[in-house]
Parts: structure tokens; C-alpha cells; sequence
């Protein structure tokens, strides 16, 4: 059996990677995600792998790209400003087709904001978030034992698919502790990169990664690759439902939102009043279909998120065919408890 | 054990130890086979200002890990008994450090109050920063949350390896604040 632990969860992003096969860490401190590095620094190099605090966030992106491009299972970890600070990297990696894990424990913003909780980076998550049309997959864990499977999960997609793979927490999901089951998976295959990595040509023609595509119809063809690759990521969807069967009302919520949202949910059903709960694991690709479905059954809609309104955009485009939703949207600054969504609900049950 | 579900609030100033006690609270739960959220909230000073995390312990999935409304309070010093007690559910426990707090002025109908002198208790066995232990054993007496020997034994897994000399009389704080409990207060 494995062993449990109580971690937070910016530990169990460190134990999760080390589980996954991560050999290279980048990474500069920016609060609430410190832990991320501190252990990291110590677990990695005497798991043989390399810890690296770099000169800058934008150093360290560039260092998950270059050890991406030699096939190596190598990620960095940030907190929201930091984050955009990376995201030229990250597109060049998308433009590139290099795999690699970003881990962003969202923190208040705009700008520099402050320590606390925030979902207010779901647009620049969901949409690329550097410049260009391009896409990353989207995790969002709401637990301890999520940060810790989706981390190994993370690794998976991003070598499947050979695409930046974001992991996205909050100040909540970092900070908090849990018992995490460390499970182990199957060791990585050596091969898993052995079409494309950079590694010296010697005895084979030479291959080339770089994200700039002049040659003509060439990077038309490009941006057409990438959306069939987006388009074949959609196999990749998940979300949690709890209680939606009978519910007249559905609750979309994520990370540590929706699991606060679950608590309200349960307290409203033991009150007698019919809703339910969907909470994507995955950003993007999004569940639509899943809302879709629970639209065309003639059910209502609430958002919540711990922003001013992000993800219910998303919603509305899920469900435009049948209804809309209504939002409510708790304000960094301070945590939310599962009371504060009870009257949101009951009113948008009405 | 059906049903179980225990949420408390532990606030002091930082340096009291609230967020040691809030660990052992929540490895205990642990050991205990339960499911469990522990979640700090500091100031931005280390010392002197103000901490306090929330402990949720329960036999059911754990939704919230953030309390507004707690069952319980380990409050350890003044500013917390003015900040977290008007929230306690009706009906709650509150466990109060009477060595540094005054609850002459609060309302305290809402709740049922523990007073424990854990400063001078801890003093008496030669440690005044085990105030915090003292009163976590006030806690697990009064409430009979969990067995007092899980807690004893969770010490171990909270406390820094090069504090590890200290567990003997932090486990005998634990008691003692146990045994003020029994011998003051009935349970």
C-alpha cells in the first residue's frame, strides 16, 4: 500500500513531479508557492535530477524550454505575476511543440495584489496566455491528493501531446494540508522522446526545433497542426458531478472553489433544495459538452469563481443553446467559506 | 465513529505555537483513520503578530477547508477572543487561555467556556511556551474529540527532529491541560 502524508499542497506538487519522473526544476521564489522550490531544492538533487534557482522568471522558462527540447521531464512553478513573467517561453514552447509542466499557484491580482487567494488568472490560463493563437492544457486541482495525481497526470499529457501542460492552484490549494496517498506510477519510458529530442546528430540527419515558420503556406500549416492537436486534446476532459441527476440547479465551481461550492451544495441538499455540482479538473480542454447536456435536460445555472467573471463566459457558451447562467463572484482579498455561496444559490435557484 | 466531524479554530499571536498545535490536531485526525484540512493564516510578521489556522476533521469527504461559522475556538490570546468568538456556532466550545485573556467583557452566550490558565500551568512545568500544549490537552479533554494517546503519540511527526528531546514534556502539557480540565470544569 502507499505510504499517506500529510502535506500542503505545494508539497504535493514537489512529491507528485518526483513521482511523474521530473528530473529538472527552474524556478524563482515568489509567494504563496515557495514551498514548491524549498523542497524541491532539497528532494530533487538527491533524487539524481537538477534544481536551479534561476536569475529570473523568465530565465527559468526559458530553461524548462531548453531542457524540454532534449526530451528531459522538466517543469517551473510560479505564482501569478510571475507567470506572466514566463509566458513568452511558454508560447515559443507551444509554437515548438516541446512538452513541459508550469505549476501556478494563483494569488490576488492585478499586478502584484497580494498573498491571498484568487482565481483571477482563469483567462490567461485558458487562452495561451503569451502571445499567438496557441493553447496549453489546463489542470486544475482542488485538493492535496489532486495537486500531488495531477502533477503525474501533467507529465503524461505533456509528453502525449508534446504541449506545455499548466497545473493551476490557488493560495487555498497551496497552503492547505491533507493526507496524500503517494502513489507510484509506472517508471517513464526512456523512448518517450526519442522521435524529436535534441541530442547531437552523429550518424542521423539533423532535426531542428525552433518556432519561427517564414518558409511560404508554412506556418498556416503550423497553426492548422496545432488546432487538430487541440482539437485531439478534447479526449483529455474531466470534471467532478455530485448530485447534478435530479438538480434543477447546477453549480459550475473549480480548484478549491468548487470544493467549498460542494460544501454549500450538500448543506442546500440537506435543506431539500435540488442542485448539484460540476467541477472541471480540466480548464482546457473545458467540459461543454458535459454542461451542454445538463442544459438540454432544462436545468439552471450558477458560476462561482473567486474572481469578477472568467469561467462563465465559458458556461454561457456551454449552454447558450438552452439557457444562461448567472454568476456570482467572491473578490480576492479575502477566502470565501461555504456559507458565503448559500444565499448566491438559493437566489439563482428561485 | 459514524458521522464524526469535528472544525476549530486556533488563533493567538504568532510564537504561541497555534500552527503547532493545528498540525498535531490534524496528524492525529490522520492517525486516526479520518480525513482531515488543516489551513494556516498568518500575519506577515513572524512574531508578534497575529496566526491562526482552522483544523476540520471528519469521517465525510471534507468540502470546505475554510470555517466562518466554527464549532470550536483554541483562542490564546485577547485579540483572537474579540475576533473569533462573536463567530462560534451557537452552542460551540471555546477554549480560553485565562492566563492572557479576559473574558469578562465578551458575550459568551453563544458558547460554552473553557477557561485554562495555560500560561501558568505551562510555567509550572518549567515551560511557558508550552501554553499552546496545555491547552490542545484542554481541548481533547473537553471535547473528547480524539483519543488523548493518538495525539500524545502524533508528537513526534509535528515537531522538529532537533526538538525532539522536547516531546516528553510536551506530551506531559498535553496532560496537564487534560487534567486541569477534569479536575475544574465538568465535562
Amino acid at each position: 500500500m502507499s505510504e499517506i502524508k500529510l502535506l500542503t499542497g505545494n508539497e504535493a506538487v514537489v512529491h507528485g513531479a518526483l513521482a511523474a519522473g521530473c528530473r529538472c526544476y527552474f524556478g524563482y521564489p515568489i509567494t504563496p508557492q515557495n514551498a514548491i522550490p524549498e523542497l524541491m531544492s532539497q528532494l530533487l538533487p538527491a533524487a539524481g535530477g537538477q534544481f536551479v534557482q534561476a536569475e529570473s522568471e523568465v530565465a527559468s522558462a526559458n530553461m524548462l524550454l531548453g531542457a524540454a527540447a532534449t526530451g528531459t521531464r522538466a517543469m517551473t512553478s510560479s505564482s501569478s505575476p510571475g507567470i506572466s513573467l514566463k509566458q513568452e517561453a511558454i508560447s515559443y514552447m507551444a509554437a515548438s511543440h516541446l512538452p513541459g509542466v508550469i505549476v501556478n499557484m494563483n494569488r490576488g491580482g492585478p499586478g502584484l495584489g497580494d498573498i491571498g487567494s484568487s482565481q483571477g488568472d482563469y483567462f490567461q490560463s485558458t487562452r495561451g496566455g503569451g502571445h499567438g493563437d496557441y493553447r496549453t492544457l489546463v489542470l486544475a486541482p482542488a485538493s492535496c491528493q489532486e495537486a500531488y495525481d495531477m502533477m503525474i497526470q501533467a507529465f503524461d499529457l505533456a509528453f502525449k501531446y508534446r504541449n506545455p501542460v499548466l497545473v493551476l492552484g490557488d493560495a487555498i490549494v497551496a497552503q492547505m494540508k491533507e493526507p496524500v496517498k503517494m502513489w507510484k506510477p509506472e517508471p517513464v519510458s526512456s523512448d518517450e522522446a526519442a522521435e524529436w529530442r535534441l541530442e547531437g546528430a552523429a550518424g542521423r540527419e539533423s532535426r531542428v526545433i525552433m518556432s519561427l515558420y517564414l518558409a511560404e503556406g508554412a506556418l498556416a500549416q503550423q497553426n492548422r497542426n496545432l488546432v487538430a492537436k487541440y482539437e485531439a486534446m478534447r479526449a483529455e476532459v474531466g470534471a467532478e458531478t455530485y448530485e447534478t441527476a435530479d438538480a434543477d440547479l447546477i453549480v459550475v465551481a473549480y480548484g478549491s472553489i468548487g470544493r467549498i461550492a460542494k460544501s454549500s451544495v450538500r448543506r442546500l441538499r440537506e435543506q431539500g433544495h435540488k442542485v448539484g455540482l460540476v467541477r472541471p479538473l480540466t480548464l482546457y480542454p473545458y467540459p461543454d459538452k458535459m454542461l451542454e447536456n445538463l442544459a438540454a435536460q432544462g436545468k439552471k445555472f450558477i458560476t462561482i469563481e473567486h474572481n469578477t467573471g472568467q469561467m462563465v463566459e465559458d458556461v454561457r457558451l456551454a449552454v447558450r443553446r438552452y439557457t444562461d447562467s448567472s454568476f456570482f463572484g467572491y473578490m480576492p482579498g479575502n477566502m470565501p467559506a461555504s456559507e458565503d455561496f448559500m444565499e448566491p444559490i438559493l437566489k439563482a435557484l428561485e | 465513529m459514524s458521522n464524526k466531524y469535528i472544525d476549530v479554530i486556533i488563533a493567538g499571536f504568532g510564537g504561541q505555537g497555534v500552527m503547532l498545535i493545528g498540525n498535531l490536531l490534524a496528524y492525529s485526525g490522520m492517525e486516526s483513520g479520518l480525513n482531515v484540512t488543516y489551513m494556516p493564516e498568518y500575519g506577515p510578521e513572524m512574531r508578534g503578530g497575529t496566526a491562526n489556522c482552522t483544523v476540520v476533521v471528519a469521517s465525510e469527504e471534507i468540502g470546505s477547508p475554510i470555517i466562518k461559522t466554527p464549532k470550536s475556538l483554541i483562542i490564546m490570546n485577547q485579540p483572537s477572543l474579540d475576533k473569533f468568538l462573536p463567530r462560534i456556532e451557537q452552542g460551540g466550545l471555546a477554549v480560553v487561555n485565562s492566563s492572557l485573556v479576559d473574558c469578562s467583557g465578551a458575550d459568551v452566550r453563544n458558547a460554552r467556556i473553557v477557561q485554562v490558565p495555560a500560561n501558568e500551568i505551562a510555567d509550572q512545568l518549567g515551560n511557558a511556551k508550552m501554553a499552546n500544549m496545555v491547552a490542545l490537552g484542554a481541548y481533547i479533554e473537553s471535547t473528547g474529540a480524539l483519543s488523548m494517546e493518538v495525539v500524545s503519540r502524533a508528537l513526534k511527526n509535528v515537531i522538529a527532529p532537533h526538538y525532539a528531546h522536547l516531546i516528553p514534556k510536551n506530551a506531559a502539557a498535553l496532560e496537564a491541560g487534560a487534567e486541569y480540565v477534569r479536575k475544574n470544569m465538568q465535562v
